[in-house]
C-alpha cells in the first residue's frame, strides 16, 4: 500500500516535470539549444495565474487557460528578441544567450515583486479521497489528468496538423524545409508558443499543488525537466513524457526510503549511468556517423 | 631554444611590470581595499576560465561541471589550512586539493567523455551537483552551513603568481606536441583517431588538467574569502566560468583574460546599483552575446612574437 501511496505521488509529481520536459525536448529538435530559460517561462506563469486569481476573482480553470496564452506569447517574445538574431551563430553562443534570458526573467521579476515566496490563493478546494490506506487529493487528480490531456493534444497538433508537420520537417532538416516553401520562422516560434503554453500549465499547476510560489522556483525543476528530457531521449516527445515520470518517481522513491538529503544526487546517478549505458537515452537511437 | 629565449624575456618582464605597477598603484592609494578584492576575483576567475577554456576551447569538449572541482580544491585546503593554518598548510592543501580533482576528473571523464555535445555537458553537470550534494552531506565538511573562519592565507601577490604560473603551464601544454593532438580531437574526431590519436586518452588529459586547475582556484578562493559552502559551487558558478569563456571567445586565452577583467569590473561598477545589479549585468550579458556572438576576441591571441616580426617587417618596408 506504501508503494500504491508513493506512485501516486510519484507519478503526479512527474507529470510537472514531464509538462516541462516537452517544451525543452521541443525546441532542442527543432533548433538545438538548451533553452535555459524555460525553467523561468514556468515561473511567470505561475505569477500570471497568481495575479489572475487575485486581482480578477477568476477561476482555476480560466486562469490556466490565460496563463499558457501569457506564456507561449512571452515565449515568442523572448525568441524573437534574444534567440532569432543569432540563428547562425555556434550553439554554444545561444545557450550563454538563453542563460542571460533566464538570469533576466528571475532578477527582473525579484525586483519588481521581492524576491519573498507568497501565498498561491486556493482557487479549488482540497479533497482527499481515502480508499483504504491510500490518500488521493483531488488536485494530484487534476495534475496528473491534466497534463495527460495536454500530452495527447500536443501529440495530436504535431501528428495531425500542418503546422505539426511543418514542425516535424524542420527538425529533420531546416535548409530542405525551407526549399518546400515552409516558413522556417513561423515554424520556430509556433514550437516555442506550444513548449510555452505548457510550462504555463505546469507552473499554475505546481502554485495550487505546493501553495507557494516565488521568482526562483523555475531553477531547480528547470534543470531537473531538462535531465528528463535528455534521459528519454532528447527531441523525442514521448522520450521527454517517460523521463519526466521516471524522474519524479525516482525522487519520491528516494525520499520514501529516507534519503531526501540524496534525493537529487539519485537522480543525477541515474543520469549518468543511463548516458553510459544508452548515450541517446532511453528511446533514442543511435545515429551512426559515416565518414 | 634561443630564439624564443627573447620572446619569454619580454613576457616575463611584462609579468614582473603588471606586479610592480599594482603594486605602486597600491602604494600611491589608486588602488583601495575594495579595488584590490575585485582584482583578486578577477585573478581567481582567470586561473578557473582557463581551465574550463582548455576543456571547451581546445579540445573541443563541453563541461558545464568546473564548479565541482572548484569546489574539491576549496574543501581541501580549507580542511588542510583548518588544521595547519601556515603558508606551508596551503600548499599542502592546494596540492591534494588538485591530486583529488585530478582522480575524480579521471573517474568523471573516462565513462563521460565518450558522450558527445550536450550529453556531455549534461552528464558532468549531473557529476558536479553530485559532488556538492556529498559535501552537504559530509559530517567533515559541516554540511551545508559549510566551513568559516579560514586562515586568510591568500592575497593577490599570489593569487598573481599563480595566474602567471597556471597560465604559463596551460598556454605550453597546449602548444606542445599532446596540445597539437588535444587540438586536433577538436578539429575532426574521426580524422584525428585516423591519424593515429588516442582520442579518449587526449580529451580526458585535458579534462585532468582543466579540473586540477580549477582546483587552484578554489583553494585561492576558500583561503581568500575565508568562508565557503557547498552552494557556491552549484551549477550557478559553472555557468558564471562558462560565460568568461565564451563571452572572451572560445579558444582565446587572451580573451579569457579580457572577459574575466570586463566582467570584474562590471561587478564592480554594478555593486551600487543595488537589487537592479543582477538585472543590468543579464542584460549586458545578453546584449554582448547578440552583437560580438564570437566573444570579445574571436580566436585572436595577443603574441609578442608577431609584434615584434610585424615591428622588424616595418622597419625593414621604410628602409
Amino acid at each position: 500500500m506504501q508503494i500504491l501511496q508513493q506512485l501516486i505521488n510519484g507519478l503526479s509529481l512527474g507529470s510537472i516535470y514531464a509538462l516541462l520536459a516537452l517544451g525543452y525536448t521541443m525546441v532542442y529538435g527543432i533548433i538545438k539549444l538548451i533553452n535555459f530559460a524555460h525553467g523561468d517561462v514556468y515561473m511567470l506563469g505561475a505569477f500570471w495565474g497568481y495575479y489572475m486569481i487575485n486581482t480578477f476573482h477568476v477561476g482555476f480553470w480560466t486562469a490556466l487557460i490565460l496563463s499558457m496564452i501569457f506564456c507561449a506569447i512571452i515565449g515568442v517574445i523572448v525568441e524573437f528578441l534574444a534567440y532569432r538574431p543569432l540563428r547562425d551563430s555556434p550553439r554554444i553562443v545561444v545557450l550563454i544567450t538563453a542563460i542571460g534570458v533566464s538570469f533576466l526573467l528571475e532578477n527582473g521579476m525579484s525586483y519588481l515583486f521581492s524576491s519573498s515566496p507568497r501565498d498561491f490563493p486556493q482557487a479549488m478546494v482540497m479533497h482527499r479521497y481515502h480508499l483504504g490506506s491510500l490518500s488521493i487529493s483531488n488536485v494530484q487528480v487534476l495534475i496528473l489528468v491534466t497534463s495527460i490531456v495536454l500530452m495527447i493534444l500536443l501529440q495530436l497538433i504535431i501528428k495531425r496538423t500542418r503546422m505539426g508537420k511543418a514542425m516535424r520537417a524542420v527538425s529533420v532538416d531546416p535548409e530542405a524545409a525551407q526549399l518546400i516553401g515552409i516558413n522556417v520562422d513561423h515554424t520556430i516560434s509556433f514550437t516555442f508558443a506550444l513548449g510555452s503554453a505548457l510550462a504555463g500549465a505546469a507552473g499554475v499547476m505546481i502554485g495550487l499543488y505546493y501553495n507557494s510560489i516565488d521568482p526562483l522556483m523555475g531553477m531547480t525543476p528547470g534543470i531537473k525537466a531538462f535531465v528528463a528530457a535528455v534521459l528519454g531521449g532528447i527531441g523525442l516527445i514521448p522520450g521527454a513524457a517517460l523521463g519526466g515520470f521516471v524522474i519524479g518517481l525516482v525522487e519520491t522513491a528516494v525520499q520514501a526510503m529516507g534519503f531526501s538529503a540524496f534525493r537529487d544526487a539519485a537522480v543525477y546517478a541515474i543520469l549518468i549511468v543511463i548516458l553510459i549505458i544508452r548515450p541517446a537515452g532511453i528511446l533514442g537511437k543511435t545515429t551512426r556517423e559515416k565518414v | 631554444m634561443k630564439k624564443n629565449l627573447k620572446y619569454n624575456a619580454i613576457w616575463l618582464g611584462i609579468a614582473v611590470l603588471g606586479w610592480v605597477l599594482i603594486n605602486v598603484f597600491e602604494g600611491v592609494g589608486i588602488i583601495d581595499q575594495f579595488a584590490e578584492n575585485t582584482l583578486v576575483l578577477i585573478g581567481i576567475n582567470i586561473i578557473l576560465a582557463t581551465g574550463l577554456n582548455l576543456i571547451i576551447g581546445f579540445s573541443g569538449q563541453f563541461s558545464l561541471g568546473h564548479a565541482g572541482f572548484m569546489a574539491l580544491g576549496a574543501y581541501a585546503a580549507a580542511l588542510v589550512t583548518q588544521a595547519i593554518p601556515t603558508e606551508g598548510g596551503f600548499v599542502l592543501g592546494t596540492v591534494i586539493g588538485m591530486l583529488l580533482a585530478g582522480v575524480v576528473a579521471l573517474i568523471i571523464g573516462i565513462p563521460t567523455l565518450r558522450l558527445k555535445g550536450d550529453y556531455l555537458a549534461i552528464a558532468t553537470m549531473g557529476a558536479a551537483e553530485i559532488i556538492r550534494i556529498i559535501l552537504v552531506n559530509l559530517k567533515i565538511t559541516n554540511g551545508p552551513a559549510g566551513l568559516y573562519g579560514l586562515p586568510q592565507l591568500a592575497n593577490w601577490s599570489l593569487v598573481y603568481i599563480l595566474v602567471v604560473v597556471t597560465t604559463i603551464f596551460t598556454v605550453n601544454f597546449i602548444h606542445s606536441r599532446n596540445g597539437r593532438a588535444i587540438l586536433s580531437v577538436r578539429e575532426d574526431e574521426i580524422a584525428a583517431e585516423s591519424m593515429g590519436i588516442n582520442t579518449t586518452k587526449f580529451k580526458v588529459a585535458a579534462f585532468v588538467f582543466g579540473g586540477m586547475t580549477a582546483a587552484i582556484g578554489g583553494a585561492l578562493h576558500a583561503n581568500y574569502i575565508q568562508t565557503i559552502a557547498p552552494n557556491d559551487f552549484g551549477i550557478m558558478e559553472s555557468i558564471n566560468i562558462l560565460i568568461i569563456v565564451v563571452m572572451g571567445g572560445i579558444g582565446s586565452m587572451t580573451g579569457t583574460f579580457a572577459a574575466a577583467a570586463l566582467l570584474g569590473i562590471l561587478d564592480m561598477i554594478l555593486q551600487g546599483f543595488g537589487a537592479l545589479r543582477m538585472v543590468l549585468y543579464s542584460l549586458a550579458l545578453i546584449l554582448i552575446m547578440i552583437f560580438r556572438p564570437k566573444g570579445l576576441l574571436g580566436t585572436w591571441e595577443f603574441s609578442v612574437k608577431r609584434l615584434f616580426n610585424r615591428n622588424k617587417k616595418k622597419a625593414k618596408e621604410g628602409a
